[in-house]
């Protein structure tokens, strides 16, 4: 089966995020592989490790980037294309043609998996935009998949419902939490992933024009910081009694 | 400038979402004077056209088919790329649920039009539009011009204000003949998680249970709180996990995102990405016997000590004051 799993490049989900010169900066961590992303490596490696088959690993950023290429090439990836382009919120529809076309170039492919959402712009559009690009169906947020032949079912989380969807591949799948337990590079697998190639290409080698595809951010900034809270004092009766009042009388809650 | 918007239905079953009438509500102020219609894409949806023709939109289109009976995400976009062009929108808003994310980036791909997902707020800035959305898990927020020939926008449930009641007059219902494609995925089953109850992401309150609930027993005095505020028992991951309930209930990053007016985290210790999912709720009361847990950093009101003391005692008191002023409930 030859599979193709999109992977991004974000923030550390545990990382301070500040604001310089209008620009949101993560403090002091690392960038990591967006979470979902590790799933969907992972859901890659199992079906290879099942049926047997060639995982290409994709991603569009830059030069940074690239580390999230070695670390899904450690976990087993074969091959890997970084698309050297700096991304922002709102370059969705960018960053979908340019996978899109990464895709296309192969020629054939079965199955394409990403994250269900990027933990840094939460928007999730950019796999499914792919599949409607690639002319394939998709499945959502998928928390288990299997590949029998060319029909593969996947279970996916449909706000708190779980429904089974059934298809003929090619298809396009994202992952949700639950769908497996992405594992750790080994030290023969880091070992192996330093010498492997990573393809470099730009959007002008893919034919994507960049013009126009972007949204216009009118500010960034900070989510209001709270006022520090009351941590109510007495006994039990007593607390209870000031939190409805506070509740009833200041918030009309109740 | 006049606008025109179309809304896409969101469904629970066979309701019509909450969702759905506050985002008629900030089309209409939105649409600057221009048409508000309404995709409403079902089986057997007569009564709640009525319920949506009247809710302020100008008109409802209706797409009726034993197919469109549950979630098919694949029919319900051919439904809305045909509502787009038949209204010709400039705007096609859905909610951010399972269906509105997966359908939206669909449209917006086909149009090759941008799309702004998970919007909290809608506003008119000199004639220009502008959304406000979270990003980096709700630590910070961008806020978004919509100019162009056409955006695709998914909406938060309980983040627009609240629609005005009307009464409206009456939107015009028409049926929308749509050739529905030949759906390339086949569902093969839904396992029925959610509770009949109160809908966990449009709740006015939210009650959620974390590792310190201990078991799923210890969830029941937070179903009895919840219920005695008509509101809805959500849950940590941490509980999720450890079997003391359905993943269905979990809050946070990758569960449900909430916006309640009041969320009474019971025994959670409130790890970032439970934050993510509920720290724009607009009163938070948190309760944990460890008094360093950092849910405290966001409560507005902190109670160190054992929930099950505290939720039965809260519930009794909440309890009390209905009967002693029933009528002052809202």
């Amino acid at each position: 089966m030859d599979i193709v799993v999109c992977v991004k490049q974000t923030f550390d989900t545990e990382a301070k995020i500040s604001l310089a010169e209008g620009d949101l900066r993560s403090d002091g961590s690392e960038p990591i592989m967006n979470p979902y992303d590790e799933y969907a490596v992972e859901a890659a490696i199992r079906l290879k490790e099942a049926s047997g088959g060639q995982i290409t690993v994709v991603t569009v950023g830059p030069e940074k980037a690239q580390d999230v290429l070695r670390t899904a090439l450690a976990m087993g990836a074969d091959e890997a294309v970084w698309v050297d382009e700096e991304t922002s919120f709102g370059s969705e529809r960018l960053v979908s043609e340019a996978l899109a076309a990464v895709i296309r170039r192969r020629g054939s492919f079965d199955l394409v998996l990403a994250g269900n959402q990027a933990v840094d712009d939460g928007s999730g559009q950019v796999a499914v935009r792919t599949a409607e690009l690639l002319g394939i169906a998709h499945i959502g947020a998928a928390t288990g998949l299997s590949v029998t032949g060319t029909r593969l079912t996947a279970q996916r989380d449909a706000d708190g419902d779980v429904e089974v969807l059934e298809g003929e591949l090619p298809l396009l799948v994202t992952a949700q939490q639950g769908l497996n337990e992405p594992r750790y590079p080994s030290l023969i697998g880091i070992r192996k992933a330093a010498k492997k190639p990573i393809e470099r290409v730009t959007l002008e080698d893919l034919g994507v024009a960049s013009a126009g595809a972007q949204l216009e951010i009118a500010d960034v900034a900070l989510a209001p910081g709270k006022a520090a809270g009351v941590i109510l004092q007495g006994d039990t009766p007593q607390r209870v009694q000031e939190l409805v009042a506070a509740l009833r009388d200041t918030h009309k809650l109740l | 400038m006049a606008r025109s918007i179309l809304v896409v239905a969101d469904m629970r079953g066979d309701e019509v979402r909450q969702v759905t009438f506050e985002t008629v509500g900030a089309a209409r102020q939105a649409a600057s004077g221009g048409k508000v219609s309404v995709l409403l894409a079902g089986y057997g949806v007569a009564a709640q056209a009525e319920r949506l023709a009247a809710s302020g939109a100008d008109e409802v289109l209706t797409v009726d088919h034993p197919e469109l009976a549950g979630r098919r995400s694949e029919l319900l976009a051919a439904c809305v790329e045909s509502a787009v062009r038949d209204t010709g929108a400039q705007i096609a808003m859905l909610a951010h649920s399972a269906v509105g994310r997966d359908v939206a980036p669909m449209i917006a791909a086909r149009f090759a039009a941008p799309q702004v997902s998970d919007i909290v707020a809608l506003a008119l800035e000199q004639d220009r539009l502008v959304c406000r959305r979270p990003v980096y898990a709700g630590k910070a927020f961008v806020r978004v011009v919509l100019e162009g020939d056409f955006f695709v926008v998914t909406v938060r449930p309980n983040n627009l204000p609240k629609p005005d009641a009307g009464p409206f007059a009456p939107a015009a219902v028409r049926a929308l003949a749509v050739q529905l494609p030949g759906a390339r995925l086949e569902l093969r089953e839904v396992l029925q998680k959610t509770s009949s109850g109160v809908d966990l992401t449009e709740a006015d309150v939210v009650v959620a249970g974390g590792r310190g609930v201990k078991s799923a027993d210890g969830f029941k005095p937070l179903y009895e709180l919840a219920e005695a505020l008509g509101g809805a028992v959500g849950a940590s991951r941490g509980a999720c996990d450890a079997g003391y309930c359905d993943y269905a209930l979990q809050i946070g990053q990758t569960g449900k995102v909430v916006t309640p007016d009041l969320y009474i985290a019971c025994g959670i210790s409130g790890a970032i990405q439970h934050l993510a999912g509920m720290s724009n709720a607009k009163v938070i009361v948190a309760i944990n016997k460890d008094p360093e847990a950092p849910i405290f950093n966001v409560a507005d009101y902190g109670i160190v000590g054992d929930l099950f003391e505290v939720v039965p005692a809260l519930t009794a008191h909440v309890k009390a004051l209905r009967q002693g002023s029933a009528g002052e409930i809202r």
